[in-house]
């Protein structure tokens, strides 16, 4: 029984991890790229980890093996996300098929920040002006 | 076949495969995020490879290196990506 799920969490960690480089190779844009790593590359991992703790069944590894996965699973997204905010400000176009950018005309280009928020900021600064004066 | 000669022959040269196809981007990579995040996902499948061999030798002390690597793999490209946003903002 044991056996068969090492079988099974294996097999499918490695399956996930080839897709996930496949992808990193054959995608047609960095944020795509990104996705790919981030979604699949986890998963894989996560059970390639699994299999090693049905194999060894002692409560230390498994704790061990439990610390790696939540410390993979919090970090990916984080790392993924800032990467991909990176790689919007350098200038990094868009596959030319797709066609939606939800973030053209949000970002202030030379602070950085969302126009949104200074939008506020402002406001709230002419706000406090006026009830100064 | 039992456990042994499966990972031995099926699951470890996948892995080796993946790496390799992984390195090719990071070798043709055309702008620097591509070669970032090629790292990124080269280092989170030496951690799968750590984790099948500590089944193949029986030596759960190399699960320890793995969370180290988890850790400098989060660290590398978090602290590329702050640097490169900061040459960008000089520049």
């Amino acid at each position: 029984m044991n056996d068969i799920l090492i079988y099974i969490t294996s097999g499918l960690g490695a399956l996930f991890v080839l897709l996930a480089a496949i992808g990193t190779l054959r995608m047609p844009d960095q944020y795509l790229r990104i996705s790919v790593n981030t979604k699949a590359a986890t998963l894989g991992v996560g059970l390639l980890l699994t299999a090693s703790a049905l194999f060894f069944l002692d409560l230390s590894v498994t704790t061990r093996v439990i610390a790696v996965i939540i410390f993979i699973f919090i970090t990916a997204p984080v790392s993924a996300h800032l990467i991909g905010r990176t790689s919007y400000f350098i200038g990094n176009k868009l596959w030319e098929n797709s066609y939606i950018d939800d973030l053209k005309g949000k970002y202030n280009k030379s602070t950085h920040e969302l126009k949104g928020l200074n939008k506020r900021k402002n406001n709230e600064e002419e706000t406090e002006s006026k009830s100064e004066s | 076949m039992n456990i042994h000669d499966f990972l031995y022959y099926i699951i470890l040269p996948i892995l080796s495969v993946s790496s390799l196809l992984v390195f090719v981007r990071f070798f043709k990579g055309p702008s620097i995020i591509d070669r970032v995040v090629a790292l990124d996902l080269l280092i989170t499948i030496g951690i799968g490879i750590i984790a099948i061999y500590s089944i193949l030798s029986d030596t759960p002390t190399f699960l320890d290196i793995s969370l180290v690597l988890a850790l400098i793999a989060f660290l590398g490209s978090v602290a590329f990506a702050y640097y490169l946003e900061k040459r960008n903002k000089n520049e």
